[in-house]
């Protein structure tokens, strides 16, 4: 691993200051995928600022109902967390279907928000790829690409998101607080990741510099229940080929207010407002549940290998929509 | 997990020699005893371990926090040492296998091991008990069999030893 220089920040401004909006410098927080990434000389920080002794470790509960979660909540600690478990099981069972409890322990919120893709072609130095190198050509595009995405894809890059606490906050819906040499930003968690169109290296709304502090969940909606439905090669400690986020609030045999989110399937963690426009005031029925899968999966494009991930999407869809209303 | 990326060689000892020396002073406990490193900002926690204090019983074996055999406890929960950085870990309490036995008596998890044989090749098991010690007392972690194989499925055993490697981890709950 090429070295680099490394500072440890005590508060938020010390850190920021650190940083210094330097291109050259990276914020390392549980570092579970920047260490990785820079075994691999995929990143290559020339400086680290390491800020896990700032003080954002805890979660809050608002009055306004909304739960503000520390930036350096670890992944295991925020799964097992009481509201969360009780307002939130959607994003409880994401998590822990996601990495192996070593990477969980130490593995951040925001360092999950911000964790890079699988593609086996950014991930490997030697191959052609336009997130990593701008310009470079996509190695998926007809290459081996059973992994994937069909939805938001570009024909400069294919790559999925990764992860699956992710799709639980799309579900959820959250806000994200960033905090820079502008100042203090909120941006809406479903705006932070970007589509890769022609500017697949452009991951997401954070400039240099910039830290995220917290993830504040939306209120929870009055009487809904949640369910992440994960679907993979193998039980565990693999990552997804569709999953779906629903939480779902019934009224009497209706749908009174729907959230659908997809992993495994989306250039980002992404979120269906279309299922969601599908399944509003309408029964609780199989069928409607199809019709919401149809218009998730719509735009889908395939590529060589990964056609199969449509009707998986959709399959995963209309179970978890199944399974979350007959929990009531 | 595994994909086709490469993987660089054990080179982490090797800073890049275009940096001038950059070396952090890190002061923390391991196995009770206090040390104080002298490392480079890219040494990982497990090549401290292993080069640095001669303490080879954890194990590199992916590298990329993929396989589970570095696992160490980190102020009690369970890690890979491969993902971390040894200049991170200021004042932290790090417990590796040559820590769990004291005073001569082994530790209930490495009877546990023993007494059902929940091993072959032996190189993953450092990494096995220390997440199964990790999880002795968690709660949070049901006792049936599913859920135990799912809070271990970030140790690899590529003998294939796992049943009795679950019967180890049952017993040792069982136990605690």
């Amino acid at each position: 691993m090429r070295n680099f220089d490394y500072q440890r920040a005590g508060d938020v401004a010390e850190a920021t200051a650190l940083h210094g909006n330097d291109h050259s410098a990276d914020f390392i927080a549980g570092g579970t995928n920047l260490i990785d990434m820079v075994k691999l000389d995929i990143m290559r920080p020339e400086r680290l600022v390491d800020v896990n002794r700032l003080p954002l470790t805890g979660i809050e509960s608002l009055d306004d109902g909304r739960l503000k979660i520390g930036a350096l909540v670890t992944n295991t600690d925020l799964a097992y967390h009481e509201r969360v478990l009780a307002d939130y099981p959607v994003l409880s069972e994401a998590i822990l279907t996601g990495a192996s409890t070593q990477l969980r322990n130490v593995a951040t919120t925001a360092g999950n928000v911000m964790q890079r893709t699988r593609c086996p072609y950014f991930r490997n130095p030697a191959r052609p790829c336009n997130k990593r190198e701008p310009g470079s050509g996509c190695g998926a595009l007809e290459g081996i690409n059973r992994n994937h995405a069909v939805l938001g894809t570009s024909d400069q890059c294919i790559a999925v998101h990764p992860s699956d606490m992710c799709v639980g906050m799309q579900a959820l819906g959250a806000t994200l607080t960033i905090e820079g040499p502008g100042g203090t930003r909120d941006i809406p968690f479903e705006d932070y990741h970007l589509l890769p169109g022609d500017t697949p290296e452009r991951e997401h709304d954070l400039n240099d510099g910039e830290l995220i502090t917290h993830v504040t969940l939306d209120a929870p909606i009055d009487g809904a229940r949640g369910h992440y439905l994960k679907l993979r090669d193998r039980m565990s400690y693999e990552f997804a080929l569709a999953s779906c986020a629903a939480v779902v609030a019934l009224d009497g045999d209706a749908i009174r207010e729907a959230r659908i989110a997809l992993g495994g399937v989306g250039t980002k963690p992404w979120r269906s407002h279309e299922a969601e426009a599908a399944l509003s005031g309408q029964p609780a029925t199989e069928e409607t549940f199809q019709k919401a899968a149809e218009a998730a999966m719509a735009g889908a494009v395939a590529h060589r290998d990964n056609a199969f991930k449509i009707p998986l999407a959709k399959q995963a869809i209309v179970r978890a929509l199944a399974t979350v209303t007959a929990q009531s | 997990m595994m994909d086709d990326s490469v993987h660089s060689p054990d080179d982490a000892l090797q800073p890049d020699a275009s940096r001038s020396s950059n070396t952090v002073t890190v002061s923390l406990t391991i196995n009770g005893e206090p040390v104080t490193l002298e490392v480079e900002p890219n040494v990982v926690l497990l090549d401290a371990l292993r080069e640095r204090l001669d303490l080879t019983g954890t194990k590199k074996g992916c590298d990329h926090g993929q396989c589970g055999a570095c696992t160490v406890l980190i102020d009690g929960h369970s890690a890979n040492s491969c993902l971390t950085l040894a200049v991170m870990h200021e004042g932290c309490e790090i417990t590796t296998v040559e820590g769990l036995a004291r005073d001569g008596q082994l530790h209930p998890v490495q009877e546990a091991f023993l007494e059902h044989d929940a091993y072959q090749c032996g190189y993953c098991t450092a990494g096995q008990m220390m997440s199964t010690v990790s999880m002795l007392n968690d709660k949070r972690i049901g006792s049936d069999d599913a859920s135990v194989k799912e809070a271990m499925s970030g140790n690899i055993c590529r003998c294939g030893a796992y049943k009795n490697i679950l019967s180890a981890v049952q017993s040792a709950r069982a136990k605690a």
